[in-house]
C-alpha cells in the first residue's frame, strides 16, 4: 500500500529491487503467455474469431445508449433495480443507502474491477459496513491490505511462502505451504462468510441488452454463492460491457477465456436474470443492477474509444515486457499494463503523476498482438504522450531540447555541423575502444546500464557526397 | 553490376548516417547488385520518430513535414529500419491527417519500403550471394515486425548466406527495451528487459547477433560491451554483403 503513495519512478525502483516480486514474474508471466497462445492455436480461424470479436464490441459502442436501455429495461421488467451511477461516489452512496435501508450487517463479493475502481470496499467500510471478498486472489489481498496487482490473477505478485506467512497471522493458520491446505483454510473461513452475508456484490463480465441477463465468468463458484445465497444481490456494471445478444456473448466468451487464462471456457460461466422468481427455489429476494459511468462517457466521445472495447482479459499485462519487468503495482492504480497505462488518465486525470504511465512502454506492439479485440494501444500510448506534452506536463530542459532538435532536423547545415561536433567529442572521450561508459544527464541513464558507441568519423552522407557528388542524379 | 532497371531512394535515417555509416553504404551496395540505381538526396535528415515517440508532436510534424518534402517525387524509397519505415508508413498517417502535407505522406507511404522487404518481396531476392562465417541468431526488432509484418523476409536472405549458421533466438520477439527515450527515461525498465534480451542471446551460444534496427542494436551492443559478452552485432545489410 505505501509503494502506491511513491512517486511513479520510485514504485518503479521499488519493483525492479524486490526479489520475491520478481521471483513471482518470472515464474508466472511466462505461463500466462504460453497458454494464451497456445489456447488460441487451437481455434480453427483465430484471426476471424478476434475480427468478429472487435466488430461486436464496435457495435457495442455504437449502439451504447440504446443497449444500456435495452437491458435496463429487461432488467426492471424482471424485478430488478437499476441504479445509473455517474461516478464511483454515487454508486458507493446507492449501495450504502441500501444496505441502511435493509438492515445489512455482512456483505460478500464476488471479483469485480469495477468495484476496484471506485475504491468501493473502502466507501462502504466508512459506512461501518463488513465487506469481505471471496475470490481466493482478492481475499488475499483484502487481507494483506494491498490492491490487485493484475486485472485477472489480483495476488499474482505473491509467493506461496508470502500467502501462507498471511494466512497464519490473520487466519490462524499452521504453518505451511501446501496450496491445498491454504485453500482449504480459505475455504473454511469464507463458507462461513457466505451463510452470514445479507448482501452479495458481484461484477458484471457482460450484460445482455436482449435478455436482461448478467454473465459471469468465474473458476472458484465463489460468484455463485456470492449472487444466489444472501438475500440481496448487487451487480456492478461499467457501462461499457453491454452486449445485445446471446449470439454476441457466444464469440465474446470463446475470446475471453482463451485470451485470460488459456482455458476454452472458465470453470463457471453464471447467467443471472434478477430476483428469485416464484416457484424458484433459491436465490435472491432483491437484484440491483449498477450501471456504472465513472468517466467512460467522456472517453467514448474522445480519441480513446477505442478502449471501451476492453473486455479485462489481462492479456496485455502478460504479453507487456514492462509489466512482466515491474509487475502490476507499480503502475499505482488499480488497473495495470498497456490497458491500465492508457485508462487510468482518462479515468483519474487528477492523479499526480498519472500522466507518466503511458511512457511506460517501448511501444513494441505486443499489447495490441495479444488483445482478443485488437485495442491499438500503442496508438494511445503515443496519444496520451502527445496530450501530456500539449498540456504542458514535461521534464525541466526537454521542451527547449526537443526545440533544438527541430531546428536542427530542420537544418541540413546545422544537422552536420551538429553531426561534426558530436563525432569529435564522442570520440574525444570514447577514446581507443570507442565506447561511452559515462554520459552527462539527462543521458546518464543510458550508461547506468549499457555503454554508448561514439559517433562515426565521417556520415554516411559525407561519405556518400564525396564519392558521388551533391547532385541530384541518380547513380 | 548490371544495368540499372529501376531506381530507389535511399532513406539511411539519422542514427545510421551518424553512428552507423557503414550501414547506409551497405544498404546501397545490396540495392546496386540488384540493378537498382540508387540515390540520396542531399539534405535527407530525420523522419520525426523520436519527437513523435515523445509526445512532441508539434516538433515532429515539422521535421517529418519537412522530409515528406524533400522525398516528393523521389519514387521507391528504402530504409534500412524497420522502426522509421513504420513510423512513416503507420503514423504518418495520423500525423498529417487533415493537414496540407496530407496527400504526398499519403503517397509516400505508398511507396516506401524496409530494406529485407524491398530485396525480397518487391525484388524477388532471396540470396544474395553473400558469405559470412559465424554462428548467429536473429532479433527480430518490434515495429517491422508488428506494423509491417516483417519476419519470414529476413530469415530468407540469411538462410542463403554461404557460412551462416542461424540458431534459433528463445523469445526473439520480445523487445530488447529501447523504445526511444524510454531507455533514457525509463532506464531502469529498459534495463532489466535488456538483461532478459542479454541472458537469451548469450544461451543461444552464438557468436553474432543479427537484427534489422539500428537502434536495437545499439541498445544490445551497449549490453553487451557493458557485460563483456564475447558476442558481435551487425546489421542485417552488413552481413548480406559478406564476401
Amino acid at each position: 500500500m505505501a509503494t502506491q503513495m511513491l512517486p511513479f519512478y520510485d514504485r518503479v525502483e521499488d519493483a525492479l529491487q524486490n526479489s520475491t516480486l520478481q521471483h513471482a514474474l518470472e515464474r508466472n508471466m511466462p505461463r500466462f503467455v504460453a497458454l494464451r497462445a497456445q489456447a488460441l492455436n487451437k481455434l480453427i480461424d483465430e484471426a476471424a474469431l478476434r475480427d468478429q470479436a472487435r466488430a461486436i464490441r464496435a457495435k457495442s459502442l455504437a449502439r451504447l445508449d440504446e443497449l444500456l436501455t435495452r437491458l435496463a429495461d429487461t432488467v426492471e421488467a424482471r424485478g430488478g433495480h437499476v441504479c445509473w451511477a455517474t461516478d464511483g461516489k454515487a454508486a458507493g452512496q446507492y449501495i450504502a443507502e441500501l444496505a441502511q435501508r435493509q438492515a445489512v450487517k455482512s456483505i460478500v463479493k464476488s471479483k469485480s474491477m469495477a468495484s476496484e475502481e471506485i475504491h468501493l470496499n473502502a466507501q462502504l467500510e466508512a459506512h461501518s459496513l463488513e465487506v469481505i471478498e471471496t475470490d481466493l486472489g482478492e481475499y488475499i489481498i483484502q487481507l494483506s491490505g494491498e490492491t490487485p496487482s493484475h486485472i485477472i490473477a489480483p495476488a499474482i505478485h505473491m509467493t506461496r511462502q508470502e500467502i501462507g506467512q498471511l494466512f497464519q497471522e490473520k487466519l490462524g493458520m499452521e504453518p505451511t505451504e501446501d496450496i491445498p491446505t491454504m485453500t482449504r483454510t480459505a475455504r473454511r473461513v469464507l463458507r462461513q462468510r457466505f451463510v452470514q452475508a445479507d448482501m452479495g456484490i458481484s461484477g458484471v463480465n457482460f450484460g445482455i441488452a436482449e435478455s436482461g441477463g448478467m454473465v459471469l465468468v468465474t473458476n472458484e463458484g465463489n460468484a455463485d454463492l456470492t449472487t444466489s445465497v444472501p438475500r440481496i444481490h448487487v451487480a456492478i456494471m461499467g457501462i461499457e460491457r453491454v452486449v445485445e445478444s446471446l449470439d454476441d456473448l457466444a464469440v465474446m466468451l470463446q475470446v475471453l477465456a482463451r485470451s485470460a487464462t488459456g482455458q476454452k471456457l472458465s470453470v463457471y460461466t453464471t447467467f443471472l436474470s434478477g430476483p428469485t422468481r416464484p416457484g424458484e427455489p433459491d436465490g435472491p429476494e432483491e437484484f440491483h443492477l449498477i450501471l456504472l459511468d465513472n468517466g467512460r462517457s467522456r472517453i467514448l466521445g474522445s480519441a480513446y474509444a477505442e478502449a471501451l472495447m476492453c473486455i479485462r482479459c489481462g492479456a496485455c499485462l502478460n504479453a507487456c515486457p514492462v509489466y512482466q519487468s515491474i509487475g502490476g503495482h507499480a503502475y499505482g492504480g488499480v488497473y495495470s499494463g498497456p490497458i491500465g497505462s492508457v485508462i487510468s488518465p482518462l479515468l483519474q486525470p487528477d492523479v499526480p503523476d498519472v500522466h507518466q504511465l503511458p511512457y511506460a512502454s517501448t511501444l513494441c506492439g505486443a499489447c495490441q498482438e495479444a488483445c482478443p479485440v485488437r485495442i491499438a494501444l500503442p496508438d494511445m500510448l503515443l496519444r496520451l504522450r502527445g496530450d501530456a506534452v500539449q498540456a504542458g506536463k514535461v521534464a525541466p530542459g526537454e521542451q527547449a531540447a526537443m526545440t533544438a532538435w527541430q531546428a536542427t532536423m530542420n537544418n541540413p547545415a546545422l544537422y552536420r555541423a551538429g553531426g561534426t561536433m558530436a563525432s569529435i567529442i564522442t570520440r574525444l572521450v570514447g577514446g581507443r575502444e570507442g565506447v561511452l561508459k559515462q554520459l552527462p544527464p539527462p543521458l546518464a541513464g543510458w550508461t547506468q546500464h549499457r555503454d554508448f558507441p561514439t559517433f562515426a568519423k565521417q556520415s554516411f552522407s559525407e561519405r556518400w557526397a564525396a564519392q558521388h557528388g551533391t547532385d541530384e542524379e541518380p547513380q | 553490376m548490371m544495368q540499372p532497371t529501376r531506381r530507389a531512394t535511399l532513406f539511411v535515417t539519422c542514427i545510421v548516417d551518424q553512428m552507423y555509416p557503414e550501414i547506409g553504404e551497405a544498404t546501397a551496395v545490396l540495392l546496386q547488385a540488384q540493378g537498382v540505381a540508387v540515390r540520396v538526396p542531399r539534405g535527407l535528415t530525420c523522419c520525426g520518430q523520436m519527437a513523435l515517440n515523445a509526445g512532441f508532436r508539434d516538433e515532429a510534424y515539422a521535421v517529418a513535414g519537412r522530409t515528406i518534402e524533400v522525398l516528393r517525387g523521389q519514387g521507391d524509397i528504402v530504409l534500412p529500419s524497420g522502426s522509421c519505415t513504420a513510423m512513416i508508413r503507420h503514423l504518418y498517417h495520423e500525423l498529417f491527417h487533415g493537414t496540407p502535407h496530407q496527400q504526398a505522406a499519403e503517397a509516400l507511404i505508398g511507396r516506401t519500403y524496409e530494406l529485407t522487404e524491398y530485396l525480397v518481396d518487391v525484388l524477388g531476392v532471396q540470396d544474395v550471394g553473400a558469405h559470412y562465417a559465424a554462428r548467429a541468431t536473429y532479433h527480430d526488432a518490434c515495429h517491422g515486425l508488428r506494423y509491417l509484418d516483417l519476419s519470414r523476409q529476413a530469415r530468407t536472405l540469411l538462410a542463403h548466406v554461404r557460412g551462416l549458421e542461424l540458431v534459433p533466438l528463445p523469445a526473439c520477439t520480445e523487445c530488447c527495451g529501447f523504445g526511444g527515450l524510454f531507455a533514457v527515461k525509463q532506464a531502469a525498465i529498459s534495463g532489466a528487459m535488456l538483461q532478459r534480451k542479454l541472458a537469451n542471446i548469450t544461451s543461444t551460444s552464438a557468436d553474432l547477433l543479427i537484427t534489422g534496427d539500428a537502434s536495437c542494436m545499439t541498445q544490445i551492443a551497449g549490453g553487451l560491451k557493458r557485460n563483456a559478452a564475447p558476442v558481435q552485432v551487425r546489421h542485417i545489410a552488413e552481413v548480406l554483403v559478406g564476401r
